[in-house]
């Protein structure tokens, strides 16, 4: 699926400082009855973002006017439980391009990965050294730099630097999924076979 | 000789290519495939103008948004049916085999696998669903999948993983009556943590382990993803080659004798290596329930709820905002709290063994009055069974009646949906916030546990009645 090539972002960021965010959460079940992938940014965290009438629950990050910006800052164990790439899919389509934690749920990890949305694993000192900083000022800006793998509050400029496999990292930075380069191993994959 | 886990053993099997800097080409002799997860990889093969590779390697049925009363009738919700629908017109376009709602081989599709011999010790196996994991009960490699990867497999028949980190989780002894295979799962999630298993693979291992039958290794294995864990894995013994021997996709004459002989060397090696290992005693567990919103959650049903004044920071936080959303207090027994629901299925719980576990437990009790009780089999032959074996008439006399398969209540994306505030016991794998239906409570429990409550109408130890 095609998506927005990644080099560098500067941006503010929404804090969710919430442990075990687990992907019924990000997109609940009743959602994810859509046969193409588009419009689920607007069940984001539905049942956190709305009451039972459909209004917007002010105090939830998403609707507090205090924060905006493409950096999604999540507590540890973030997209835990079930595999539906939809959660990775709204977090995209919501407009978020990197999601930080100290700590991602593995089938969450590649469904971002594979749909260009960047997972910033950092250490928990760090991750609360990200929230506090948000708390402090909602506009401070945070700098997301794939090319050299570091993540930077810029308000104090300090930074983390954060893992990605090389392959990944390529794909990510030229907008590519696995798909055509499985597809160009065929003949490998059919030799594999007998 | 390097000394290999059962893991190494299945995983380099497969390993088609290891790409420089990154994931391995892994080879996949098994994907299943259901109306949800799906839908979006067919429509990239078709952008992409591809084809699916392997057609024969799929397996399709619709589990996840069918209802489970009349389903010889057309689906009410119209999404719902154009899931259904869009399976169907799919794998018929790609020459894959479909089993659809009604017909003999309909299910879940972690129930049918096993049921139909496709399941096999020595494969990978995927599939859109993180329940995945249960198939590892024969010795294989099985784990759930993100749609992305649904599409690699369709394309290619490989996916691209990372290696993961090898766990061993060695349960010693003899389960205690009125312990069941849920109950394991439930302990070793509520000792290691929703994530205490990330980034591993694990193997159980073990006498407790070794004594389950294939269902219970099914659920065990089921459950390993609440644990963070991709999969979980049992080695193949007597008890699974007893299984599959025989199945329609099983191999037949020569084919199965070289089979059990490849069968027989899958295990860990004496001395290999694993990066984690977790011991426990089979007597130190207790039929368990789950108090909060996570399957960590847990404890043994004659526990009270922790009182949390040990905790800190976003710990408690997190603590205390599921204990607000299950409306329970630190410090609270969980015997004798009130029960709405009880749900006995899922693909954790929907086997023939749980419905004569629960069956057995019900005979010539009655519902308590004011417990509504959805019992949903796993699949049609797991009801064709139920019905043989005349345990359909043994609920019925107790006043509760049995529905027709599919994932139903465990993520309600059918009408079976528990209401806002009601407190569920429930067989399945998650009680997330909303997992059930908006504003549900979900408790889980094993079927045992699940029975025992549907004739209390209260959270009960079941071993009270054993």
């Amino acid at each position: 699926m095609a998506y927005d090539k990644f080099s560098k972002i500067v941006s503010p960021a929404v804090p969710l400082p919430i442990e075990n965010v687990d992907t019924d959460q990000i997109i609940p079940a009743r959602f994810l009855k859509a046969v193409e992938r588009k419009g689920f940014g607007d069940n984001l965290f539905r049942d956190w973002r709305y009451d039972k009438s459909n209004q917007p629950i002010a105090d939830f990050a998403l609707n507090n006017p205090t924060y905006s910006g493409k950096i999604l800052v999540g507590g540890k164990n973030f997209g835990s439980g079930s595999s539906r790439e939809h959660a990775a899919w709204a977090v995209y389509d919501y407009g978020f391009r990197v999601v930080v934690s100290s700590f991602f749920a593995d089938i969450f990890k590649g469904n971002a990965l594979n749909n260009g949305l960047l997972p910033v694993v950092v250490s928990p000192e760090f991750l609360e050294k990200i929230f506090d900083g948000i708390e402090a000022d909602p506009n401070a800006e945070f700098e997301v730099d794939l090319p050299s793998q570091t993540f930077t509050i810029k308000a104090t400029g300090e930074s983390e630097s954060f893992e990605i496999n090389s392959y990944k990292k390529h794909c990510l930075q030229n907008g590519l999924d696995d798909i055509d380069y499985l597809v160009s191993l065929k003949d490998e994959i059919a030799a594999f076979e007998k | 000789m390097e000394a290999k886990t059962l893991f190494d053993k299945i995983w380099d099997a497969h390993v088609v290519k290891q790409v420089e800097g990154g994931p391995n080409v892994l080879y996949i002799d098994r994907h299943f495939i259901h109306e949800v997860t799906s839908p979006v990889a067919f429509l990239g093969l078709k952008t992409r103008g591809l084809k699916v590779f392997r057609p024969d390697q799929t397996t399709a049925t619709p589990d996840h948004n069918v209802p489970t009363i009349n389903q010889n009738m057309s689906i009410k919700d119209e999404l719902s049916r154009n899931q259904v629908e869009m399976l169907k017109k799919n794998c018929e376009e790609n020459g894959i085999v479909h089993h659809g709602l009604g017909t003999e081989g309909h299910g879940v599709v972690h129930i049918i696998g096993p049921e139909m011999g496709l399941t096999q010790p020595g494969m990978t196996i995927v599939c859109g669903d993180s329940h995945t994991s249960t198939h590892g009960a024969f010795g294989a490699i099985a784990f759930g999948i993100g749609t992305s990867e649904v599409e690699m497999v369709l394309a290619s028949q490989c996916i691209m993983q990372p290696k993961p980190k090898k766990m061993r989780i060695t349960v010693n002894g003899e389960l205690s009556k009125g312990v069941t295979a849920k109950d394991i799962a439930l302990y070793i999630i509520s000792k290691i943590s929703t994530s205490g298993g990330t980034g591993h693979f694990i193997e159980y291992a073990g006498s407790a382990i070794t004594g389950l039958s294939m269902e219970g290794r099914m659920t065990l294995c089921n459950l390993s993803i609440e644990s963070g864990a991709r999969g979980g894995m049992i080695a193949p013994d007597e008890t699974t080659i007893n299984y599959v021997k025989g199945r329609e996709f099983a191999p037949k004459g020569e084919a199965w004798d070289k089979a059990v002989a490849y069968w027989e060397t899958l295990k860990s090696d004496e001395g290999a290596k694993f990066d984690t290992e977790y011991i426990y005693e089979a007597a130190d567990i207790e039929p368990m329930i789950t108090y909060g919103t996570n399957p960590g959650m847990g404890l043994g049903v004659s526990q009270a709820i922790p009182t949390g004044e040990d905790m800190t920071g976003t710990d408690k936080a997190t603590f205390l905002k599921s204990l607000k959303y299950m409306d329970f207090n630190p410090g609270d027994a969980m015997k004798g709290k009130k029960v709405d629901y009880v749900f006995l299925g899922s693909c954790t719980n929907g086997r023939i063994e749980d419905f004569r576990a629960f069956a057995d437990f019900v005979k010539g009790k009655q519902k308590a009055n004011d417990v509504i009780v959805w019992l949903v089999p796993g699949s049609k032959a797991v009801e064709k069974q139920i019905i043989a074996e005349g345990l359909d008439k043994v609920f019925e006399a107790a006043g509760m009646a049995l529905r027709q398969p599919g994932c139903s209540a465990c993520l309600a994306m059918n009408d079976d949906k528990i209401p806002e505030g009601k407190y569920a016991v429930s067989t399945s794998n998650r009680n997330f916030e909303g997992r059930q239906g908006p504003g549900a409570r979900t408790l889980l429990a094993s079927p045992l546990t699940a029975a025992a409550a549907a004739v209390t109408g209260v959270i009960t130890d079941p071993r009270e009645f054993l």
